[in-house]
């Protein structure tokens, strides 16, 4: 039949396919597929966006790029927020999710959770249903730098002098990296959650009943049999590194400072694009941003990679 | 070996208590996380009621004296705010349930029919995954210029749609790949058109993945502020979406100095969205680790 004539019945199949197909692929190829491929080629161009005139101006975008501070701070910035953040989020989420699954010890001969986990599970995940932008509105009052911010009152109640900490420039990105670990730890917590429970539960009984406590219970058998769901979070969380557009443009002081301090690489692509219609050099830094979110991507599959523990 | 035994009637003492340091020493950093989350969104709800003085003066955490909901009145008529949120509702409503006929029409034939170029089609959907967005924005713009689409919520609706495509014709094409065949091909025996078939035997059969991707593509369109800060700009503030819109109200709030309106604004938009949260939890948890655990 594929390869027979075109009989009836073929035809109304591949009338039907070529139906179903056509709507999706033509949004997705306009709106999708050829922005990007416009994209590299505008990196090329001195396009400035207004007049439909641009010159093909080589690399020049890309060498005026790699002598500019700002974007090598931006390249800085995602250096520290791809070490920090998925480590530190990483490293809370599974000490939860050990404590909320397997945290209670044994009752009745099974492993379970510590008392309250249905309800820390909720509290936990909510933030990540926010809006980064509204996130990023919330905080703002939070981490006001002065005496009538909810923090600084919070220290002030224990004597602890206010702490700038959207305006100091050292300790500006921590905070933003800190807002991101708030909201990103739920979800960790609910995906960890659901790896553990997919452990079979008589390995951990097993290895209790042979006198391992609960730090070689989480070291030598959680973490190897729960690899898989690691990696996957160490991917999205590093994706989630070459972003934080909405939270530095929302939170940070003057949208990226003080000074620069907390900039990112989408926000100065926004910045160009929008407030200096510098649409060849926005793009061009769009490319710098793509090639390395791929090769963080591809670097993390190739040094993650262990062999599968079957059970 | 008596070695059983021994250990039983020695063991358990330091042990146990090893165990009610460690749980409750977990406990606290439990409770600690909670407030942590908590704390801050009771606050600005709090904050809604409270007046300049209250909020800037000496001690920002105490109740606030009376609750005048008149912040809230002034967020939902000066600031916009209802007008933002019908918006956003219009905007996600179409958006979604196109995303997700589109999505499933496109997942459906390349997961159940041969033809020359499914594997091309298919990976020309997945491998936008792995490009930034940002990447995409100058020419994006242009585009919906040059369109006319600019401005409009046509045109962000079509950008939401076009750019929620990959994740969900990949999640589904697997999604329609692990239901089994029989059925479909018993419906087309008995007469069943090909578009029938999907319409009344492959849909509600796919129903779990349908309903978490559905959650997943409501709450990242509910969420987004890239793409409404860019494609509906300043000029057309009628049609602002609320993630924007409260962005704006903070920008300002500086000089207009309604900081009870901010907080206002901030809760009405928080509160839904908690409410939709504790109603649908589980199915919210397992729609958004859904794409993670696949």
């Amino acid at each position: 039949m594929r390869h027979g004539k075109l009989t009836p019945a073929a035809l109304r199949k591949y009338g039907f396919v070529v139906s179903f197909l056509a709507v999706p692929v033509l949004l997705y190829v306009v709106f999708v597929v050829w922005q990007y491929i416009q994209a590299f080629q505008i990196s090329f161009t001195n396009s400035r966006g207004i007049s439909p005139n641009f010159d093909y101006v080589g690399f020049d975008n890309f060498t005026q790029l790699f002598q500019d501070d700002v974007f090598w701070a931006a390249v800085r910035h995602h250096v520290v927020l791809l070490l920090a953040m998925p480590l530190i989020t990483i490293a809370i989420a599974l000490f939860f999710s050990f404590l909320l699954n397997l945290g209670g010890g044994q009752r009745n001969g099974r492993m379970v959770g510590v008392r309250g986990s249905a309800f820390y599970k909720i509290v936990f995940f909510f933030p990540q249903v926010l809006a980064v932008a509204i996130v990023g509105v919330l905080f703002q009052a939070i981490l006001r730098p002065d005496k009538a911010g909810v923090f600084n009152s919070a220290l002030g109640a224990v004597g602890i002098q206010p702490v700038g900490w959207l305006i100091a420039p050292n300790l500006a990105l921590w905070t933003i990296i800190g807002v991101m670990v708030w909201q990103a730890v739920g979800f960790y917590v609910v995906l960890f959650s659901a790896g553990m429970a997919s452990i079979p539960k008589d390995v951990f009984e097993a290895a209790s009943l042979d006198g391992a406590g609960r730090i070689t219970l989480f070291f030598r058998i959680t973490i190897p049999l729960l690899w898989d769901t690691l990696q996957v979070g160490w991917v999205y969380l590093g994706i989630a590194a070459f972003d934080g557009f909405a939270l530095v443009q929302v939170l940070s002081v003057d949208r990226g400072g003080p000074d620069n301090a907390t900039t990112v690489l989408p926000l100065e692509i926004w910045r160009n694009a929008f407030t200096y219609s510098k649409y060849g050099v926005a793009s061009a830094m769009g490319v710098a941003l793509f090639f390395m979110t791929l090769t963080f991507a591809v670097l993390t599959l190739r040094v993650t990679r262990r062999e599968r523990i079957e059970f | 070996m008596p070695v059983a035994p021994s250990k039983a009637a020695t063991a358990p003492r330091p042990r146990r208590r090893s165990i009610d340091v460690f749980s409750s020493l977990s406990h606290v950093a439990l409770v600690i996380w909670a407030i942590l989350v908590i704390f801050p969104i009771i606050w600005t709800f709090l904050a809604s009621f409270k007046t300049n003085t209250e909020l800037f003066g000496d001690n920002s955490l105490a109740m606030p004296q009376n609750f005048d909901w008149g912040s809230w009145g002034r967020a939902w008529d000066k600031a916009h705010i209802g007008l933002y949120m019908i918006n956003t509702v219009k905007v996600v409503a179409v958006s979604t349930f196109l995303t997700m006929l589109f999505g499933s029409m496109a997942a459906y034939v390349l997961a159940r029919y041969t033809f020359f170029g499914n594997r091309a089609v298919y990976l020309l959907f997945v491998s936008g995954l792995s490009f930034p967005v940002f990447l995409a924005l100058a020419p994006l713009w242009l585009t919906m210029k040059n369109l006319g689409l600019l401005g409009t919520h046509t045109g962000l609706i079509l950008v939401y749609v076009a750019y929620s495509l990959p994740f969900t014709v990949f999640f589904l094409t697997a999604f329609f790949r692990t239901l089994p065949s029989s059925v479909g091909e018993a419906a087309m025996m008995d007469g069943c058109s090909h578009t029938r078939t999907f319409f009344q035997i492959m849909l509600p059969m796919a129903k779990p993945g349908l309903i978490s991707i559905t959650i997943f593509n409501v709450i990242g369109q509910w969420n987004q502020y890239l793409l409404p800060i860019v494609l509906l700009p300043g000029d057309v503030q009628d049609k602002w979406l609320i993630t924007q819109g409260i962005a704006n109200i903070s920008t300002n709030a500086g000089y207009e100095a309604d900081w009870a309106g901010l907080f206002a604004a901030l809760s009405m938009a928080i509160i839904p969205v908690l409410i939709i949260y504790i109603i649908f939890q589980r199915q919210i948890q397992s729609g958004l680790t859904a794409g993670a655990t696949k």
